[in-house]
C-alpha cells in the first residue's frame, strides 16, 4: 500500500458562480462554488480545481474572494487555473488560500513564467495546463486560447521542457474528448505520463467511472480530473473510488 | 496578545493562510496570528513553523527576517509543530541546495533516490511525492483519535532521515520507506500537510492545541 491515486473535481467557474452548474438535491444554491467544494470536500474528494473562465479582466478578483472563502472552509488542496499570466498573479493566488496554480496559455507565450514562478513560490505549487489535439497517429499538439490556436508543439516534447522549467504538475486535458463523455484520450495519457517524472493529472471525455479507472491503469495517470459525471449527480466522488478500489486502484476512502 | 495565542511563524515561504484558517478551525475561539515578529512568537503560548518551497530559500529568508533565534528558543520551551519544510528545517543537513538546517534535531534531509522510483507495474513512481498516503503511526498524543493508516496529504520531494530512531512517530512509503513525523518533548513535526488533510489532518492540529507536553 501507498500513494493512492486522486480523484479532482473541476468547477468552471465565472462572474463568482459555477457554470456548468450541479445537480445536488439538497444544495441551497447549486451555483455557489464554495459550497459545491465543501460537498466534494465531505464526499471525500482528494483535491479540488477551480477554473476562472472569466472573460473581461475586471472580474479576475472574483476568484479571490471565492478562493479565500473556501480556504475557511475547504481543508483539501485547492488548484486554481485561467487567466494567470504574472508571478504577482500566482502570489495573489497563493495568498488567498490556493495551494496551487495552474498556468496553460501564459506558460506557452512565455516559458520563463513557469521557471519564475516555480523559483519564486516552488514547484509544488505550479501546475501546467495542457491542451492537446491528436494532429497524427501517435502525435499531438498543444493548444492555447481555449484549444483555439495551434501552437505546433509536441505535447509530449512541452511536458518535457516545462518539468525542465521547474512545473510540480501536469494537468492534460485532451481537446479530441473534451465534453464527449467517451473517455480519456489514452494514448495521449500514457505517452506524457511516461515522458515526466513529474505527476500527471487526466482531463477531457470522463462519462462514467470505468473511464475513470482507465485513466489510472491504462493511462498511468496520477490523478484523474472530471466535472459533470459529478456535477450532475451523476455519480459521487465516494462511488468513483470504490468502483476504482474494486478495480484494484489504490484510493483514499 | 490575548493569553494562549497561537502563532504560526511567517518567513514569506508557503501558503500560511492554509495554516492559520485549519488552526483557526479548531482553536475554539483562541487566537490564532500570522507573525514575523520575534517578540510575538515568544510570547505565544503554542508556535506553529510551517514551510513550503526550497530548503535554502527558506532558511535565506528566515535569517533575512531575523527569525532564527525565535525559532530555536521556541523549540526549545513550548508546544511547537513543524509542517513539511518547517520540519525538515529542523534537522542538520539538507541535501537540497546542500545548506544546514536549524540543527535542532540529529539527522539530515535527502531526497527520494531516483533508483528506487520504479512501481509494481514498471511505471515510474513520480518527484515530488503528491497525494494521499498511509503514515504508519508510533504511539504519541498527536495521533488521539486518528485511525492508524489513516492518509495524510503530501507533496515534497525530500524527507528526513533522523540521526535517532527515538525521535520517529510517524513513516510511509513511497519507493522507500521513510520517516514522516518526528517528536521530542515539546516538539512535535510531519512531512505532510495537516491543513489539508481534510478530518485526521484537522483532528491532528486539535490534538496539537491540545496538547500538554
Amino acid at each position: 500500500m501507498g500513494l493512492a491515486k486522486r480523484i479532482i473535481p473541476c468547477l468552471d467557474v465565472t462572474a463568482g458562480r459555477v457554470v456548468k452548474g450541479t445537480n445536488f438535491v439538497d444544495l441551497r444554491d447549486a451555483g455557489d462554488p464554495v459550497e459545491i467544494a465543501r460537498r466534494y470536500d465531505e464526499q471525500g474528494a482528494d483535491e479540488v480545481t477551480f477554473l476562472d473562465i472569466t472573460a473581461s479582466s475586471d472580474q479576475r478578483d472574483i476568484i479571490l474572494h471565492i478562493i479565500e472563502a473556501c480556504a475557511e472552509q475547504v481543508f483539501i488542496p485547492l488548484t486554481v487555473g485561467g487567466g494567470v499570466r504574472k508571478v504577482e498573479d500566482v502570489r495573489r493566488l497563493l495568498n488567498a488560500g490556493a495551494d496551487k496554480v495552474s498556468m496553460n496559455t501564459a506558460a506557452v507565450q512565455n516559458p520563463d513564467l513557469v521557471a519564475e514562478a516555480s523559483a519564486k513560490v516552488g514547484s509544488q505549487c505550479i501546475v501546467v495546463a495542457i491542451d492537446a489535439k491528436q494532429v497524427a497517429p501517435g502525435r499531438w499538439s498543444v493548444f492555447t486560447h481555449g484549444g483555439r490556436n495551434d501552437t505546433g508543439m509536441s505535447a509530449i516534447d512541452w511536458a518535457r521542457r516545462v518539468e525542465e522549467l521547474g512545473a510540480g504538475e501536469i494537468l492534460l486535458t485532451s481537446m479530441d474528448r473534451d465534453g464527449t463523455k467517451n473517455g480519456f484520450d489514452l494514448g495521449l495519457t500514457r505517452a506524457v505520463a511516461d515522458a515526466v517524472k513529474i505527476p500527471v493529472i487526466a482531463s477531457g471525455g470522463v462519462g462514467n467511472l470505468q473511464h475513470l479507472a482507465d485513466g489510472v491503469t491504462q493511462g498511468r495517470a496520477d490523478a484523474v480530473l472530471a466535472a459533470s459525471i459529478f456535477h450532475f449527480g451523476e455519480y459521487t466522488v465516494r462511488q468513483a473510488k470504490e468502483y476504482m478500489r474494486d478495480q484494484g486502484i489504490e484510493v483514499r476512502l | 496578545m490575548p493569553a494562549g495565542t497561537i502563532a504560526v511563524i511567517d518567513y514569506g515561504m508557503g501558503n500560511l493562510r492554509s495554516v492559520s484558517k485549519a488552526l483557526e478551525h479548531v482553536a475554539d475561539g483562541r487566537s490564532v496570528v500570522v507573525t514575523a515578529d520575534p517578540a510575538v512568537v515568544a510570547a505565544a503560548e503554542r508556535v506553529v513553523f510551517p514551510g513550503q518551497g526550497a530548503m535554502p530559500d527558506c532558511m535565506a529568508e528566515l535569517d533575512a527576517r531575523g527569525l532564527r533565534q525565535a525559532v530555536i528558543d521556541a523549540a526549545a520551551s513550548k508546544p511547537f509543530l513543524g509542517i513539511c519544510i518547517g520540519e525538515q528545517m529542523l534537522f542538520e543537513h539538507s541535501e537540497e541546495g546542500d545548506v544546514p538546517g536549524l540543527g535542532i534535531l540529529p539527522g539530515q534531509v535527502r531526497r527520494f533516490p531516483d533508483a528506487a522510483m520504479a512501481a509494481a507495474d514498471g511505471s515510474r513512481l513520480k518527484v515530488p511525492h503528491m497525494g494521499w498516503n498511509e503514515v504508519t503511526q508510533t504511539a504519541h498524543p498527536i495521533w488521539s483519535g486518528i485511525a492508524q493508516d489513516a492518509r495524510f496529504y503530501f507533496v515534497h520531494s525530500y524527507f528526513v532521515v533522523p540521526a535517532d530512531e527515538a525521535l520517529v512517530i510517524g513513516r510511509a512509503h513511497y519507493g522507500v520507506p521513510f520517516t514522516c513525523a518526528v517528536a521530542r518533548d515539546n516538539i512535535v513535526a510531519v512531512q505532510f500537510h495537516p491543513e489539508k488533510s481534510a478530518r485526521d489532518g484537522l483532528q491532528l492540529l486539535a490534538n496539537f492545541l491540545a496538547w500538554r507536553p
